[in-house]
């Protein structure tokens, strides 16, 4: 028809993907749980980006926060504590046409996988890494984790927690080859779908902390900052997020900040009277771990059989000791 | 202590040695033992000598003998760095039994090996005698010592000063000693020297001209010495090489199988002795477009390659024992989402940081059961340098079509040793095929298992309708997690019977002399040879043994039994700990048993004995030989 062949045909239906495309299971959190709000903004990232859900992969650990890829209607890996980023490293490795996101809780990110959540940092693969920070270990019911506040009391700190928090920003922006970081809450969605957003456009490791609610170990941890929004501090810069206007009606508080500056980047991050919000780090410059392993040649038999080849001359013996002689 | 053989009467000795005239003695096989302190070069030599033989077609296996550490303490017994290099008019299978000749750039690390039993009584023994007009007085009593200790025993020790006659042809002499050794030795051996100047050349092609004529220069002082100086000669008839084959070591072989296997990410962290697979793989890899990463950790190196092979590309990690330790968790979820794998686990002596450096085969039992719940997975152990580069081709293969988890068991005795075989032909069918990404029938499930076989299609990302979330809980064969009774019930079913499914597919292992008799020896991995060579020799003097060897461990051939229960003994050889019945307190209620033999007693109810010893040490053929005659008496 129309010396049109049926495959070129555009099929709305099929290539233009709704928001339930991205919906996976249904959620089992807790009611209240800030996990729905990130889940909410993660799918409407992938409908407005169009992400093909086929070519997208949501990669978790063990804990609350680790559920997530079961209510993505995407490929997901559901794997072991602490090993998330591990594993989304070896998906993107030969996969650069995969979109690959990382969801961790402050225990499977800042406690048993801290080793990979620095060297993560450092190989800077292009990858979204959200931080489901909800300052406690929710899934093994209520046990201190790194980032849960002094004093507060927990089932293995029933006389309170002795030590201080972990900062996970100052850590991350401490870390060589860093190229992106931001913090957000999960209680106000526009900053939050935006500092995913921009996460997402990244190129290169995107780490996002991600302040949650968990009702039902921790209540109250947050209401200083529900109560008084002025304790969360906007960063103001030109490349940064814009608010809209309804949001920025209610978050007044605001510092500017230019986030191509590490020094001012680790200032921010180590404020202890307000919670800064945005985009703290940003650098495109810093090579990737995936392009610099890009192959030069893409694997083929016929390459394989000729690699071989000259390796079996360079240990070989020949008849009458003929055969190659050098390398 | 002073020599009590004065300075006339050594020289009187040696030139007794002298004014004969050199006879040849025509032998079928020797062994030669090149031994220093670490980076004296003793390892360039033997590996040059027995590439040497090799070429010539002589039969060869080469053990390289490696202190843990880089550089310890100089002149110590424990510092020990070489090369054992077997030659023989046949094929060698195995590093075979005590040296006939040693060569020693010093009498502590000498001391250290004749300690350990290494040598044939009688042994030549070739000494550098600089010790003897050393500065240090202590150093000179040491030497002198050692040097009566020495041949009170019965060895003929000659005296060389190598660093005086490298003196005469190279300005620092340490650094040439072992090309001398090469010379002395390719005299002593006949050997065929345009083949070694052309290993020379090879050698030090990137260090330039003069590095290779000053080489070739002390190859000649060497040979020219021995002409001079030595009467002893040793033919061991070299019948040419008639097809083309490799020499290499089990690690390089893993490595080369890795290309051959099609897998383009091998994901590792160092650990000894496995590392040298990734250092040749490294150098050869991004050729074929793949990748090597070394993960921060054991654990990333395996999460890495999982991650890799969930994306399509079935992976690889290269460990040893204690990176096993650190894997298990990540293999058991591989097992469980039944992700391809293969590990290869290059075993070395434990437990804990054990015998680094050392050979042991004591990973079988943690490989097989050592991971919470039921973990079926598929263990293969190769038993000669070519079945490292095969076996890999084949675990991958077996990973991808069982979406399985397959550990090659390796160790340190193949990953180092060098032995020649059979160049291999490149075969299209041992490669991976490209990553499938042709959409999949609409409601297809992750875990579509086959009611017989538990076997199931992958889906992979960027395959339409397959999308799906793989998780390390119990889930349904629609990959839903579910805690409902019933469903792990049905998984773990399902994945046992993948297993099952692959073990039909396996040939019963060959029986190594008569079918039937007293003793049958069962071994798995690098013991092959040697357990063959002892069962041939006692099967010379009438005995009826015969022995067994298994690759696959996990699961393991049908006609096993049927094999062992046609002999009146069943006794398994392995490099692992099992107890001894002579201790007072040990008894056949508590008796700890090889691996192997604890794997044959549960599944075929026979009464296995086992022979086994953790020295860190490739079994000798001749110990087997001797127990065997033990055994039969």
């Amino acid at each position: 028809m129309f010396g049109l062949k049926s495959e070129s045909i555009l099929k709305l239906d099929e290539e233009y993907h709704e928001l339930g495309d991205y919906a996976g299971k249904e959620s089992r959190w807790c009611p209240g749980c800030g996990d729905n709000a990130i889940l909410a903004a993660t799918q409407k990232l992938c409908r407005d980006k169009q992400l093909a859900p086929e070519k997208t992969v949501f990669v978790s650990g063990i804990g609350c926060a680790a559920r997530f890829p079961h209510y993505m209607g995407t490929y997901g890996f559901h794997g072991l504590h602490g090993r998330a980023l591990p594993v989304a490293q070896g998906v993107k490795i030969r996969r650069p046409d995969l979109n690959v996101f990382v969801n961790m809780g402050d225990g499977d990110c800042c406690s048993i996988g801290t080793a990979h959540w620095i060297h993560a940092i450092r190989m800077n693969m292009k990858m979204v890494a959200m931080l489901h920070d909800n300052n406690i270990y929710g899934l093994t019911k209520n046990q201190a984790s790194p980032t849960t506040p002094i004093g507060r009391n927990t089932a293995t700190t029933p006389h309170g927690s002795l030590l201080k928090a972990m900062n996970p920003l100052t850590v991350t922006l401490g870390v060589t080859n860093v190229s992106f970081v931001a913090q957000v809450v999960e209680w106000i969605p526009d900053l939050l779908y935006k500092v995913i957003e921009q996460a997402f456009n990244h190129k290169g490791f995107a780490f996002v902390r991600i302040l949650q609610r968990c009702p039902h170990f921790m209540p109250t941890l947050w209401d200083q900052l529900l109560a008084n929004p002025d304790n969360l501090a906007v960063l103001d810069s030109e490349n940064g997020v814009q608010l809209s206007d309804a949001t920025a009606k209610v978050y007044k508080t605001r510092i500017a900040h230019d986030n191509s500056d590490l020094h001012a980047a680790r200032q921010i991050a180590s404020l202890e009277d307000k919670v800064p919000l945005g985009i703290l780090y940003r650098d495109e410059s810093v090579p990737t771990y995936d392009e610099l392993k890009r192959p030069r040649r893409l694997h083929a038999p016929e390459l394989a059989e000729a690699v071989l080849n000259k390796s079996f001359d360079r240990f070989g013996i020949f008849p009458n000791n003929a055969g190659p002689i050098g390398d | 202590m002073q020599s009590t053989l004065s300075p006339e009467a050594r020289a009187q000795a040696a030139k007794a040695d002298h004014s004969m005239s050199a006879t040849i003695q025509k032998v079928d096989e020797h062994v030669v033992e090149i031994i220093s302190d670490s980076g004296e070069g003793a390892q360039t030599a033997g590996q040059m000598f027995g590439t040497l033989c090799a070429k010539m077609g002589n039969g060869v296996w080469t053990v390289e003998i490696i202190p843990a550490e880089i550089e310890p303490p100089a002149r110590s017994t424990a510092g020990a760095s070489g090369n054992r290099i077997r030659i023989g008019v046949d094929a060698i299978t195995n590093a075979g039994d005590e040296a006939d000749l040693v060569i020693a750039f010093n009498e502590q690390v000498l001391l250290g090996r004749e300690a350990a039993g290494e040598f044939r009584p009688g042994a030549t023994i070739m000494l550098e005698s600089k010790w003897r007009e050393d500065r240090e007085p202590a150093i000179v009593s040491a030497y002198t010592e050692a040097y009566e200790a020495l041949v009170a025993k019965g060895y003929r020790v000659v005296e060389i000063n190598m660093e005086d006659e490298c003196r005469k042809v190279v300005d620092n002499p340490q650094r040439g000693k072992n090309i001398f050794v090469v010379g002395i030795l390719s005299c002593m051996y006949s050997r065929d020297l345009d083949i070694v100047r052309q290993e020379i050349a090879k050698k030090f092609k990137k260090k330039g001209d003069k590095v290779i004529q000053s080489n070739l220069a002390l190859l000649d002082a060497g040979y020219d010495w021995a002409t001079e100086h030595l009467d002893l000669r040793y033919e061991i008839p070299a019948p040419g090489v008639s097809q083309a084959q490799l020499v290499m070591n089990g690690n390089t072989a893993v490595a080369l199988g890795t290309v051959a296997s099609g897998m383009e990410v091998c994901a590792m962290y160092p650990i000894t002795p496995a590392t040298s697979a990734s250092h040749y793989l490294s150098e050869i890899f991004e050729d074929v477009g793949g990748v090597i990463h070394q993960a921060e950790d054991e654990i990333a190196a395996c999460a890495f390659a999982i991650g890799a092979s969930y994306a399509g590309k079935c992976a690889l990690t290269i460990t040893s024992g204690p990176g096993m330790a650190l894997k298990s968790e990540l293999l058991g979820l591989s097992v469980m989402a039944e992700i391809p794998l293969v590990v290869v686990d290059v075993q070395r002596g434990g437990p804990s940081t054990g015998l680094p450096t050392k050979v042991e085969q004591g990973d079988l039992l943690s490989t097989i059961f050592g991971m919470p719940g039921d973990a079926p997975k598929i263990v293969m152990a190769p038993a000669t340098i070519e079945d490292c580069f095969y076996s890999v081709i084949t675990a991958r293969k077996i990973a991808e079509t069982f979406r399985s988890l397959v550990v090659i068991l390796s160790d340190a005795n193949l990953a180092t040793g060098q032995q020649a075989f059979l160049r291999p032909k490149f075969r299209k069918e041992w490669q991976a095929p490209p990553i499938d990404q042709s959409p999949l029938p609409k409601g297809t499930k992750p875990y579509d298992w086959d009611k017989t076989t538990g076997l199931s299609t992958r889906p992979i990302p960027g395959q339409l309708n397959g999308r799906y979330t793989l998780t390390g809980l119990a889930h349904t064969g629609a990959g839903a997690v579910a805690y409902e009774s019933g469903v792990n019930q049905e998984g773990c079913r399902y994945r046992s019977l993948k297993l099952a499914a692959f073990q039909k597919t396996l040939k019963t292992p060959d029986v190594f002399g008569d079918p039937e008799g007293d003793l049958l020896v069962v071994g798995w991995g690098s013991t092959k040879g040697a357990i063959e060579e002892a069962v041939t020799r006692a099967r010379k003097d009438g005995l009826k043994v015969s022995s067994m060897h298994l690759t696959y461990l996990q699961p393991m051939a049908s006609g096993i039994r049927e094999i062992m229960a046609r002999f009146k003994k069943v006794l398994t050889v392995e490099i692992n700990f099992s107890d001894d019945l002579a201790d007072e307190l040990i008894d056949e209620d508590n008796r700890r048993y090889a691996s192997l033999a604890w794997l044959l007693r549960a599944r075929y109810l026979l009464d296995v004995d086992c022979w086994s010893n953790v020295h860190g040490q490739p079994i000798k053929p001749g110990a087997i030989e001797r127990m065997i005659r033990s055994r039969l008496k």
